[in-house]
């Protein structure tokens, strides 16, 4: 019988400030990775390279159309140009830049997304991004990452600056636990197992995997074993640990602060119709956008809690045959 | 090492370069004529007068950069980059087929030697700063030339980048608005105006200067200006003519966007004898 791990879920880094750290500590390292900010750079903490390397940080002021072609730029001549801003801005105001600039001709260029989802909180939905994956994802060729928490963000970012080719993380902006051991290692198109289970997996993304494994204890309790995996691998996906978890497990469960709609979800539906098909339940944000609140208020009126991938997995078990 | 040429040897490579371009663009059927012409004699003295480049080692790190931000008249660049050696002279009549490495708009992917891919207005400028300081950070002296339209500069990221570039005073880079009065659906002034262009330029930081595009040793002499003005970049406003060098199409609005027939091929190249 596997052993489980039981999870003391503590609080860390914001994934955010990860981010930032990491990148300055990227920076002593290497000479050629470069910043773009624009005017949020207190707030995605770019601002901690900037003050290491005044030099090689620009500030672009709020035009987060231009930030994104100087980087190309910037990297078309070799640079390692890391260019960021809140997701919602530097995807939604930045995406033709993106798409025509960056991905089409395939340019080395890193786009980091701070803020995302829902769970910046009291700013409001203008601020809030539930669509940055679903518009990275679209852009061929890129890939797209989304951390979990401090120590995925910190070897990410460096997995992002060693890739050759466009990529974008996603950063939120609350403290977040800490799920993944400290040794844990992450490459591009792989996943982390967290727990081991074979009644049902729940396949999760950002602050869903602390929510997944809040789950997993739960269902546990009631004799229910939940595999739960972070699926920090947007795109490309970790289509064997997906195809494997269906295959052994029948019932399939992906939550995510995102829109439902257009998401991780709809991504592992694809790759599961691929290989095993087998029940889906989903988690995401439905139709809609959210309000100012608190972040935890918000992930509870929107359906982003433990509770509701307990739910989710629950029917998804219902149906299996 | 590409050398400086004569006048005399300039003019003849527009000449010849022109007949290209209405050859190409005519059998393909399709394509952008008129601002392909205005911009022969930018192109060709930049290439052959100007920029530091190197036929025989395309992508040597020190060699002066070049992107048409307004890529749909690309067939100027590429017959520049032919009379280089930089691209197959005898593939320009492939443009706009299948396979070509000379597509519809400059694309990186077909043709290595483009520094950018273009052909969605308004992105050229900035790539081309991002360039820029590239080159500052590094200590390297090379520069980087980008050819905006007129009609492009009414995309709001021009501003953008025009105010980037005089903040981060990237002396390197010069900007030529090929300044033809024309576009997609008639005469600039009718579709959005973008005078008073050179006061925006100047308000926004910029070293302009106004010129006649189709001026060679006039458009030599900005050049050498642009490089010896530091602590801001400078943008040319290069007044010219569209579908310059052909009567039928000059000043004519049809021929920014429709290929001449194969008739008006044969009345344009005598008139570019």
């Amino acid at each position: 019988m596997p052993i489980k791990t039981r999870y003391e879920l503590k609080l860390g880094l914001a994934t955010r400030e990860a981010f930032g750290r990491a990148l300055a500590k990227l920076g002593r390292e290497n000479p050629d990775i470069v910043v773009c900010d624009a005017d949020l750079s207190k707030s995605t903490y770019t601002a901690l390279f900037a003050q290491e390397f005044p030099d090689r940080f620009f500030s672009c002021g709020i035009a987060e159309a231009n930030m994104v072609a100087i980087g190309a730029g910037l990297a078309s001549a070799g640079k390692i140009p890391f260019v960021s801003s809140f997701s919602c801005f530097g995807l939604n105001k930045g995406f033709e830049q993106l798409r025509v600039t960056v991905a089409y001709p395939n340019v080395n260029l890193k786009i980091v997304g701070t803020h995302s989802g829902i769970s910046i909180g009291e700013d409001g939905p203008s601020q809030m991004s539930v669509e940055d994956l679903s518009l990275a994802c679209s852009l061929a060729g890129f890939t797209v990452l989304s951390p979990a928490d401090e120590v995925a963000m910190t070897a990410l970012v460096r997995v992002a600056a060693e890739h050759i080719g466009p990529v974008f993380i996603r950063a939120g902006r609350p403290k977040v636990p800490v799920v993944h051991s400290p040794g844990q290692t992450f490459a591009i198109g792989r996943s982390v197992e967290l727990t081991e289970g074979t009644d049902v997996t729940i396949m999760a993304s950002g602050l869903l995997v602390a929510e997944a494994i809040r789950a997993q204890e739960a269902l546990e309790a009631e004799g229910i074993g939940a595999r739960v995996i972070d699926l920090y691998s947007i795109k490309p996906l970790d289509r064997e640990a997906i195809a494997r978890a269906a295959r052994e497990t029948g019932a399939i469960v992906v939550a995510e602060e995102h829109l439902v709609d257009s998401g991780l979800g709809v991504r592992v539906a694809q790759v599961v119709a691929e290989t095993c098909p087998c029940p889906m339940e989903f988690v995401g944000i439905r139709n809609t956008y959210a309000e100012s609140a608190t972040p935890e208020q918000l992930l509870e009126k929107y359906g982003l809690v433990a509770r509701d991938v307990i739910a989710a997995a629950q029917r998804a078990l219902a149906r299996k045959t | 090492m590409i050398h400086s040429r004569s006048l005399a040897e300039l003019q003849a490579i527009a000449k010849r370069v022109r007949r290209e371009i209405v050859e190409m663009i005519g059998e393909a059927k399709s394509g952008h004529p008129g601002g392909s012409l205005s911009a022969v004699e930018i192109c060709t003295t930049l290439f052959f007068g100007v920029m530091r480049h190197d036929p025989a080692d395309p992508v040597w790190r020190d060699r002066d950069r070049f992107i048409l931000s307004k890529g749909h008249g690309c067939p100027v660049l590429y017959c520049v980059y032919a009379e280089c050696g930089y691209a197959p002279k005898d593939q320009l009549n492939t443009l706009r087929k299948l396979g070509s490495v000379y597509q519809g708009h400059p694309d990186k992917r077909f043709l290595p030697v483009l520094e950018a891919s273009t052909g969605s207005l308004g992105q050229g400028l900035s790539i081309a700063l991002g360039m820029g300081l590239a080159a500052r950070l590094d200590g390297r002296g090379w520069r980087t030339y980008v050819v905006l339209g007129d009609g492009e500069v009414q995309e709001g990221q021009i501003w953008e980048a025009a105010m980037f570039g005089a903040y981060h005073k990237v002396d390197n880079v010069c900007a030529i608005v090929d300044y033809n009065k024309i576009q997609l659906d008639g005469f600039v002034k009718d579709i959005m105006e973008i005078e008073p262009l050179a006061a925006k330029w100047r308000a926004f930081g910029w070293h302009a200067i106004e010129l006649d595009g189709h001026d060679i040793p006039a458009l030599q002499a900005a050049f050498a200006e642009a490089a010896a003005t530091k602590g801001r970049p400078t943008v040319l406003i290069a007044h010219t003519i569209k579908g310059k060098g052909v009567s039928f199409m000059e000043n004519n609005p049809k021929f920014h966007g429709t290929a001449p027939t194969p008739a008006e091929v044969q009345m344009a190249l005598q008139e570019l004898q």
